[in-house]
């Protein structure tokens, strides 16, 4: 690449840590600077490890944490975790195991630093601007709300980094998605990431990094910011990146693993010069005006089936994975998605579970009840979260309303830990993903906001917030 | 990684469109410690009834399926989760192939790790394995072709470097390993500490 040329703050990232470029026989190696590990995609690579008498090259860049299959009931001991079953168990045991004998710093489970994967990172500054973050889970695109480039990767490349620190990568192609105008009060970064996975479909970003940018982007704090990174991977992108601004440093200063003193000069000055140039070019421009969103929910089984909260079920007669859908989800097309009652609410995930998220949720359910019908779990990100809604009272709004206050974890996103939808139920979830089975077998799942969440919790069906704030 | 050169096998259709890995092996059964055995629980709740019981209108649960090794499936295959058990349980069951018009990206980089070949083909071409699936194919790996059972020959388009992987039987691991020496003095001279 010619050095003069505009670059893109993916560009930027990606050419800093390329250790040999790509050639049309061979991909790029590429430098990883920080590495997230959990539980459920780490053992094999350990084994490999292992099977291969190798150690890890760089123990200090790798860090971990355990929240998939953890329990949120409140764990006073080790053998609190069979709650979750043998395996579950005997897979925290291993992390431990392996943890100890690579020398990888672990948050277990009596760390005030433990908890979702994609939470912790950017609350201990570990996440920065220009690094290259990736972790085996395809929630990594989350950190790239810091203009990091980061990503989900297999077990197999989780042993790579391991073992060299390095990553075999095509280059991908650049999106830029340019979001104008201001969001509508009741209006968040959840609808509004919704909103452009149902405009560019679920593989829409297939092949790609996305480059979130535009007002509705720059006035959005980094929680908003990191949700809207979050669910990037859903349009099928490899990642999603915001450039970094005053709000990302800001942010950042003083985070017990942000660089300090001179070193935060440097980095900050390193930082400053990451945003795409003004003349750069993209492969490829979405646009969205955030001025003309409502709040948004799902209505089938993948994040691009997406409708305003006052909308009906579309209908798409020939379309049989469509109706499959439907189906599934015992929706009926022509008919208002807020007809369907509602048994579970769920408010949590590395997408919306920060204080931010939480104070929202708060926010519609203070010295109001859930219905009687409705089960509800608020589950925060981490245990400093946490601790922070329960010093503002969070936790007491919540439990008053009907609620249960749980500890840290990924939890009802994917019930792997036994926090399950049963089979048949209807949740909103401010989740990710409402793919069948998702949240157990047989449930069915709408994604929305926490905002949208709460009020549903509230009427025992599926609400616009906007009339509670 | 054994050298996968030639796949020669009747073909299964799962054209449902974004199949997400989550279909593929649900997130209950992740809490093995080990890769083997996940064949078992592939498709897990559209193969099984709520009772346990084999569900005989799924297409797995057939006795035409039996040995099947190349899976047609509808547009965006492998997307959602990053859970490299989905590629283990499809070859665990048997499955050398998959083909679709779109394989999410990092699906796609996880079979290739594993010997597993996602083949991208266009919409026509997909219709046309859809329509007659259950015949045998033949899967030419170094020549990058497909021989559908009516004997038309059709080229796919795979990245050189996974195509040498494939058919040689190449560990990435040992491949980054050999430029140990270059990724040394990428640390030494590079103008930041992670």
């Amino acid at each position: 690449m010619e050095i003069n040329k505009p670059k893109t703050l993916f560009e930027k990232v990606w050419i800093e840590h390329e250790v040999n470029h790509e050639t049309s026989s061979s991909p790029a190696i590429l430098y990883i600077d920080l590495h997230l590990i959990h539980e459920v995609t780490t053992p094999q690579a350990f084994s490999l490890l292992k099977n291969l008498n190798l150690s890890v090259r760089m123990p200090n860049l790798t860090i971990g944490t355990m929240d998939h299959s953890t329990p949120t009931v409140p764990v006073r001991s080790f053998k609190d975790i069979e709650i979750a079953g043998k395996s579950a168990a005997n897979q925290v045991r291993t992390m431990m195991k392996n943890c100890e004998e690579f020398g990888i710093e672990l948050f277990g489970f009596e760390s005030k630093n433990r908890g979702i994967v994609h939470v912790i990172g950017p609350e201990l500054g570990l996440t920065q601007p220009g690094k290259t973050i990736v972790c085996g889970d395809s929630h990594t695109s989350t950190h790239g709300a810091f203009g990091a480039l980061a990503f989900g990767i297999g077990t197999t490349e989780v042993g790579h980094v391991l073992a060299t620190q390095c990553l075999l990568q095509r280059k991908p192609k650049t999106l830029l998605i340019e979001v104008n105008g201001h969001l509508n009060k009741g209006v968040t970064a959840k609808d509004l990431i919704l909103a452009i996975i149902g405009q560019i479909g679920v593989s829409g970003g297939t092949g790609y990094v996305m480059e979130f940018k535009g007002d509705a982007i720059s006035n959005m704090d980094m929680e908003a910011r990191l949700t809207i990174c979050n669910m990037s991977i859903e349009a099928g992108a490899k990642s999603g990146m915001i450039a970094p601004d005053d709000t990302t440093y800001n942010y950042l200063y003083g985070r017990p693993r942000s660089p300090k003193g001179s070193d935060w000069d440097r980095a900050l000055l390193r930082w400053k010069s990451l945003p795409s140039d003004s003349e750069a070019t993209y492969d490829k421009k979405v646009s969205i005006d955030a001025s003309k969103l409502t709040p948004m929910v799902t209505f089938g089984t993948n994040p691009g089936m997406v409708i305003g909260v006052n909308d009906s079920v579309p209908q798409k007669k020939n379309d049989k994975s469509f109706n499959k859908s439907l189906e599934y989800m015992q929706v009926l097309p022509g008919k208002l998605i807020s007809d369907n009652e509602v048994d579970v609410v769920f408010i949590g995930s590395c997408t919306n579970s920060r204080i931010n998220d939480l104070q929202q949720a708060a926010q519609i359910l203070k010295g109001r009840k859930i219905s009687k019908k409705v089960k509800m779990l608020v589950v925060p990100g981490s245990q400093k979260i946490k601790k922070e809604a329960e010093d503002l009272g969070l936790d007491k709004i919540f439990i008053s309303a009907g609620a249960q206050w749980r500890e840290s974890g990924c939890s009802m996103c994917l019930g792997m830990n036994g926090d399950t939808v049963s089979s048949g139920k209807l949740s909103v979830s401010t989740s990710n993903r409402n793919f069948e089975g998702r949240q157990g077998k047989g449930a069915r799942t709408i994604l929305a906001s926490p905002l949208t969440a709460a009020a549903s919790a509230i009427e025992g069906r599926v609400a616009d917030p906007r009339k509670y704030l | 990684m054994k050298p996968l050169k030639f796949i020669e096998s009747n073909t299964i259709a799962l054209p449902t469109t974004d199949i997400d890995t989550d279909q593929i092996i649900p997130a209950r059964f992740l809490t093995t410690t080990t890769r083997e055995g996940l064949g078992d629980n592939l498709f897990h709740d559209w193969r099984y009834k709520d009772n346990g019981k084999k569900n005989p209108n799924f297409l797995l649960n057939q006795d035409s399926s039996k040995n099947c090794q190349i899976l047609i499936a509808g547009d965006n295959f492998g997307c959602g989760s990053s859970r490299e058990h989905a590629p283990w349980a499809l070859m665990d069951y048997g499955f050398k192939a998959v083909i679709s018009t779109k394989i999410a990206d990092i699906f796609k980089s996880n079979s290739l790790k594993n010997g597993l070949l996602p083949i991208v083909v266009d919409e026509e071409t997909l219709m046309d394995l859809l329509d007659n699936s259950g015949e045998k194919i033949i899967i030419n790996v170094e020549k990058s072709e497909i021989q559908t059972s009516t004997k038309k020959i059709i080229k796919y388009t795979i990245d050189k470097f996974s195509k040498y992987c494939l058919t040689e039987g190449i560990d990435q691991l040992g491949y980054i390993q050999r430029h140990k020496n270059e990724i040394k003095k990428f640390e030494e001279i590079r103008t930041w500490t992670p």
